[in-house]
């Protein structure tokens, strides 16, 4: 009933817009363009991949299970690009049969969508290449790119929904991977290396919640300037500590741990349930997010510090402590993922390792609507691209793998500007109390 | 006349000498001193002497002491004045370092300075600089125009360049809504790709390596202005008549007021009748066109080559410098010769003293959440104040109250047992 006020207030305003309608639209709502708009950009470009398409193009399964071997796949990539087209376009009409009836679209309509054009893309892409296409490694390496991803999203998340904005999970990040090699070279255990990381996370976060909660300074600029900080300190202490006491920084690799029975399961198994322990506090931390936030009394009460602490205030949550709690908390769950780049890759610590990672955990927040389960999403999503675009330059592709990299970010502008997905932040994030 | 110039000159004694500029420099001082501090610790000699500190501490006082001077030696030798340098010019060379290194750091600071009074976050600097700089590359090693004329044409593409990249968070906050800050950042990196996959082709790389273009024509840059003993060039002066003609802009066009006006209270402004939507879209092209001038500043001034690194961290420095010089025009040109002068000290301190660059960046950091804490100090003051006012008020009325009216004396009384 609003919406509908609302529009009519605004064709009052703009006295052309009455004039270039038509008359059977008279009187229905206006048609929502957002899913139609999408998905008809996504079957134009699986047109014209199709049309583009050339060769064979070859999947591969290895280790998919110790079972059997899965034999690799060859198809003619034009005719798999062509299936995929008419799945795609069959299933944008209905969308836009539904959009143009003013009936709700379902999700998993577009989700088929997105799906199907995925498969026209990665046959596409190697269509004539006479290399396999390691799915396996896709999936395998796409999960372990989103570790930080995941982790850094549910971060912002915390701190988001009780109301603080949280720029600075790339510094978090960042400082958990530094200090987690540290402490896992000067103590010589790796296990301690990973309760370092969580650690300098809740450092940093201290610094966040200092300022942003007590002394009230912009969010934004806080999170800016700690990152600088970081990346200055990081950087400082690499340059002069990791150079003089050069065994600090020996690379250590976490153990993969396979799950007993369901580690077995074709494709499923080593791909989610053989994974180092990173992987699996992951998937609990995703899991116990989602449902504290939404099931639980410190969700609703973290939740309503975000969207209206006044309120909160009034009935007794103590609306600062909260805060202080969920950054603190936020904190150690970043730099907890910040232990990926050292201690789950297996590599020694390298000036700016976290290159950006905290940004793009920010924008699968958004896109997930400042859901645990949404981010877990769009962080797979993205870590899933970055993946494909690491495994475009070994294999050689058709469209440079700068571009493919370039996907996260252009898909969070168009989330933001309303294109993917209505995305609304907590109503007083970025605001401190009392006001 | 005479009396414009009077406000003027009280003007410019106030913001010199107030309570502001106080809390800076206290700011900047004590951030030095934490770099100092931070630098002497991790400095190995200091080290070891911490192993026998309780045997000898004149030995750790004495380490200390001599990393803590080298720090701010190096640093002032760095940066203003050569002390060890035999002629003149190689005295002074430092000096004109820092303002060849603040040239990028003003326009870009600019650029963060006039989105922040309009009540907008630019974080995208670095992107628009990105842009600025692929534009302005590309004119200047792919056209021949004649000298001058060249140049002028590359910084006009520049600023063309910073000002799309600029123009997009514009149009999308204006239109939809969608919160700049987050575009921006976005927009960073799909520059910072874009500028890597041009560095592979063959368009700007031409027969040279691969993560490098060609070298900018002659004709299209900046002439050194001072003579070839300093890199001092041209861009000095543009980023001067930019922050001038930002000021004018600001403070005396009808744009201006709008601007502020929007950035002040944009509920107000709208129903005052300003275009709101107008003005957000025409300042992030403004302040994406001074991201792309900054630019011209590596392009065209010191490097004349683009590479991955040719944008430095210069964006993001804006935001501290912005912040740093309260938006201000003159602020923002003071601001980041300071940090000109750090950038510039900082390099020196790691030839001459070893001592990583990055201690830089940390400094800069400091000084900006100094400045913050700063301002809380006085926010919880002018607090204060308000609160015993109120108190004040409340006291005299209630006494005023007690005088009128007997019946409420006595209940007031009744209250108070």
């Amino acid at each position: 009933m609003t919406s509908l006020h609302l529009a009519s207030l605004k064709t009052h305003k703009n006295p052309k817009k009455p004039i270039s309608r038509s008359l059977s639209d008279a009187g229905l709502p206006p048609i929502k363009w957002r899913e139609p708009i999408m998905t008809g950009f996504l079957s134009l470009l699986a047109i014209v991949m199709t049309i583009t398409a050339r060769g064979k193009s070859q999947f591969g399964f290895n280790n998919a299970t110790s079972w059997f071997s899965i034999p690799t796949w060859s198809f003619s990539s034009i005719i798999l690009c062509a299936i995929m087209t008419v799945i795609t376009l069959a299933f944008t009409a209905w969308i836009w049969k539904k959009a143009y009836q003013r009936l709700p679209i379902k999700g998993w309509l577009v989700v088929i969508i997105v799906l199907a054009f995925i498969v026209c893309f990665l046959s596409w892409v190697m269509g004539g290449n006479t290399r396999v296409f390691p799915i396996i490694r896709l999936l395998s390496g796409g999960l372990s790119f989103s570790i930080p991803l995941v982790l850094g999203a549910m971060s912002g998340a915390l701190c988001e929904r009780t109301g603080v904005i949280n720029i600075a999970i790339e510094g978090q990040l960042l400082g958990g991977a530094f200090l987690a090699i540290l402490v896992a070279n000067a103590a010589g255990s790796i296990w301690l290396g990973l309760l370092g990381a969580p650690i300098a996370g809740v450092l940093i976060a201290v610094l966040l919640a200092l300022f942003t909660i007590n002394l009230r300074t912009d969010h934004i600029i806080v999170g800016v300037v700690l990152n600088m900080l970081i990346l200055g300190l990081t950087n400082f202490l690499y340059s002069t500590l990791f150079v003089q006491k050069s065994y600090l920084n020996t690379p250590v690799s976490l153990p993969k741990w396979k799950i007993p029975v369901l580690g077995d399961i074709p494709i499923i198994g080593p791909v989610f349930f053989h994974q180092s322990i990173l992987v699996y506090l992951m998937y609990i931390i995703v899991i116990a997010l989602q449902f504290g936030f939404f099931h639980t009394r410190w969700g609703l009460r973290s939740r309503a510090c975000g969207e209206h602490p006044l309120a909160a205030d009034t009935v007794g949550i103590k609306v600062n402590y909260r805060r202080w709690m969920n950054v603190l908390l936020g904190g150690a769950v970043a730099g907890l993922g910040g232990a990926f780049f050292t201690l789950d890759s297996g590599l020694a610590f390298i000036e700016n390792t976290s290159a950006g990672n905290g940004f793009i955990a920010l924008a699968a927040m958004i896109l997930g609507a400042w859901n645990p389960l949404g981010a877990l999403a769009a962080a797979l999503l993205f870590g899933l691209t970055t993946q494909l675009g690491s495994l475009m330059m070994t294999l050689g592709s058709p469209i440079p793998s700068e571009y493919l990299l370039m996907v996260p970010y252009i898909i969070t502008i168009l989330a933001v500007a309303g294109f993917v997905g209505a995305v609304r932040p907590p109503a007083m994030e970025g605001k401190p109390y009392p006001i | 006349m005479t009396s414009s110039q009077s406000s003027f000159s009280q003007k410019l004694r106030k913001a010199v000498l107030g309570i502001d500029t106080l809390s800076i420099v206290i700011a900047i001082v004590l951030s030095l001193f934490i770099g100092a501090f931070i630098v002497a610790f991790s400095d190995q000699n200091v080290q070891k002497t911490t192993t026998y500190f309780f045997a000898r501490p004149t030995d750790f006082f004495y380490a200390f002491g001599h990393v803590f001077a080298s720090f701010f030696t190096s640093l002032f030798n760095g940066a203003i004045i050569d002390t060890q340098a035999e002629t003149l010019t190689a005295a002074l060379r430092p000096l004109t370092e820092t303002l060849t290194l603040s040239v990028p750091l003003i326009l870009a600071g600019l650029s963060v300075a006039v989105a922040f009074r309009a009540g907008l976050f630019n974080i995208g600097a670095q992107g628009q600089l990105l842009i600025g700089a692929i534009f302005a590359g590309f004119v200047g090693f792919s056209f021949s125009l004649p000298y001058g004329i060249h140049m002028v044409v590359a910084i006009i593409a520049a600023i063309i360049g910073g000002a799309i990249w600029g123009g997009i968070p514009g149009i999308l906050k204006a239109r939809v809504g969608a919160n700049e800050v987050v575009v921006t950042i976005m927009l960073n990196f799909v520059a910072v790709y874009f500028l890597s996959r041009q560095l592979q082709t063959k368009l700007f790389v031409g027969n040279g390596q691969i993560g490098k273009s060609q070298h900018v024509h002659d004709s299209a840059t900046y002439p050194l202005i001072i003579g070839g003993w300093s890199r001092l060039h041209l861009g000095f002066i543009v980023a001067l008549i930019a922050a001038w003609i930002v000021w004018w802009i600001l403070e005396r066009s009808t744009f201006g007021f709008e601007l502020r006006a929007a950035g002040a209270n944009p509920n107000a402004a709208k129903t005052a009748g300003i275009n709101t939507t107008r003005v957000i879209f025409l300042t992030m092209v403004f302040a994406g066109a001074l991201a792309g001038l900054a630019a011209t500043a590596p392009v065209l001034g010191t490097s004349h080559v683009l590479t991955d690194g040719v944008a430095g961290t210069y964006g993001f420095d804006a935001i501290t410098v912005a912040l740093l010089g309260r938006s201000r025009p003159l602020g923002v040109v003071l601001s980041g010769i300071l940090f000109g002068a750090l950038a510039a000290g900082g390099s020196t301190m790691q030839a001459a003293a070893g001592i990583p660059v990055d201690i830089v960046q940390v400094t800069q950091a400091i000084i900006v959440l100094l400045v913050a804490a700063a301002e809380f100090i006085k926010y919880y003051r002018a607090k204060q104040l308000a609160h015993h006012a109120a108190v004040d008020r409340h006291q005299s009325s209630s006494s005023l109250e007690t005088a009128s009216s007997p019946a409420l004396n006595a209940h007031v009384k009744k209250e108070s047992k």
